[in-house]
């Protein structure tokens, strides 16, 4: 079915470049014009950016790696599914290919949840949480999705 | 060739002593924890032999403040610390002049000690030089570095990766010299996952299709087969491994293997 493995491939890629946007882009939460975390606290005065590094805060460090893991996760995945589609058995299961996308899913989840415990109260009420948080979030359900995709796909000829 | 060597390297030292600068080396900053002892170290480069009327001179500028005070002086073979400024009976000299070392040892440090430190040394006639400082920062608790704990955990779950994929290669190498043995079901799953195109033609599950791969496995392993003994033992031991639970193979199979090793095992 050749519909279902398009489907299959595009929703993988969606996972990989929302895991790559929320990893790089500095804008976990936002105040204002300026941005803070995962890299960088930058503000933005008298029409420059401003950009030092973040607190060394052990969680912080934490949530990088974890996001990190899961983008390399996802894109191991994704090569692993592209060998497995031309060496695989008929009939047989993405095992590993399932595995590795359920691993980048649950690193993501851990990613997100450490990031939304321990970040720091509003300072007032112009502070929001910026696009990459949400992205975080919303790459777990469509990982976990995705996984179990594969779980359930068998490659027929 | 020696000697051309030796003629440069005279002419080298010659102009270098004409153009001596000293060089002051200080660390760049010292992180130390509020009541540790801290020691600053001052070393320098000089062409010169290290004369007996070197000196050493240590000035402290507090954060925040303009000028900078003299808190130490080695001279004349003899140490003077501080006894007056902010730093008296906690400066210690543990620097070894002869040894071109002028560090100083300053004990139970606090929150206003941070600031930074001079170091000048001096040795005759080689006097035209730089200072260098240290920056002293003290802190209540030593913060992780950036960096450290995010690249510890990315280096531990890789690393656990790594060794994962690489025990299940040495288990699928040792199984096949049959030094160890699997059970069958977990080893027909298995042989679905991705291995090499060899394997895809080999593995097969219990629907009956045992023939037709049958004579795809012959042709694997008549060219594997080349050499005597252990090829066919090989043979042998896969034969029955993979596929349905039955431990013999079909005689369809059976005879297509016996062309690589005519009569080395009969059934």
């Amino acid at each position: 079915m050749l519909a279902i493995l398009l489907a299959t491939l595009v929703l993988h890629l969606t996972d990989l470049i929302i895991l790559f946007v929320s990893t790089c882009a500095n804008a976990w939460r936002r105040h204002g014009d300026a941005s803070y975390d995962l890299w960088y606290d930058c503000t933005q005065n008298n029409g420059g950016y401003h950009c030092r590094g973040t607190s060394d805060a052990d969680w912080l460090q934490a949530v990088q790696a974890l996001m990190v893991l899961a983008t390399i996760f996802c894109l191991i995945s994704f090569i692993i599914f592209l060998c497995q589609l031309f060496t695989l058995v008929k009939g047989g299961r993405f095992f590993f290919t399932a595995v590795f996308q359920v691993l980048a899913s649950l690193f993501v989840m851990s990613g997100a949840i450490i990031y939304t415990v321990m970040s720091p109260g509003w300072k007032d009420d112009s502070e929001n949480y910026g696009y990459a948080f949400v992205l975080a979030w919303l790459a777990f359900p469509l990982t976990l999705i995705s996984g179990f995709i594969y779980i359930v796909l068998r490659k027929k000829e | 060739m020696l000697s051309v060597l030796a003629l440069t390297s005279v002419v080298l030292l010659g102009i270098a002593s004409q153009t001596t600068a000293i060089v002051v080396y200080t660390s760049w900053e010292r992180h130390a924890l509020v009541g540790s002892d801290v020691r600053l170290s001052c070393s320098f480069f000089s062409w010169q032999w290290t004369s007996p009327d070197v000196t050493f001179s240590w000035h402290y500028r507090p954060d925040g403040a303009r000028d900078s005070v003299a808190i130490f002086h080695y001279g004349g073979g003899a140490p003077y610390v501080d006894n007056k400024g902010p730093f008296r009976d906690r400066l210690e000299f543990v620097g070894n002049p002869s040894r071109r070392d002028g560090s100083i040892l300053i004990k139970n440090v606090d929150f206003g000690d941070n600031g930074t430190f001079t170091c000048d040394a001096k040795n005759p006639p080689d006097i035209a030089g730089r200072p260098s400082s240290v920056r002293l920062l003290v802190f209540e608790k030593v913060p992780v570095q950036a960096g450290v704990i995010t690249g510890a955990i990315i280096g531990v779950v890789l690393g656990l990766l790594i060794l994962v994929v690489a025990i299940y290669y040495l288990m699928r190498f040792l199984v096949a010299r049959r030094v160890f043995s699997l059970s069958m079901s977990k080893h027909g799953k298995k042989g679905k996952g991705k291995e090499g195109s060899q394997q895809k033609q080999a593995s097969f599950g219990c629907d009956g299709s045992g023939q037709a791969e049958g004579g795809s496995i012959r042709e694997e392993e008549t060219g594997v087969s080349q050499r005597e003994e252990i090829g066919i033992v090989e043979q042998r031991a896969r034969a029955p491994e993979w596929g349905c639970l039955n431990p013999d193979p079909s005689p369809g199979r059976g005879s297509g293997v016996g062309e690589a090793g005519q009569g080395s095992y009969d059934h």
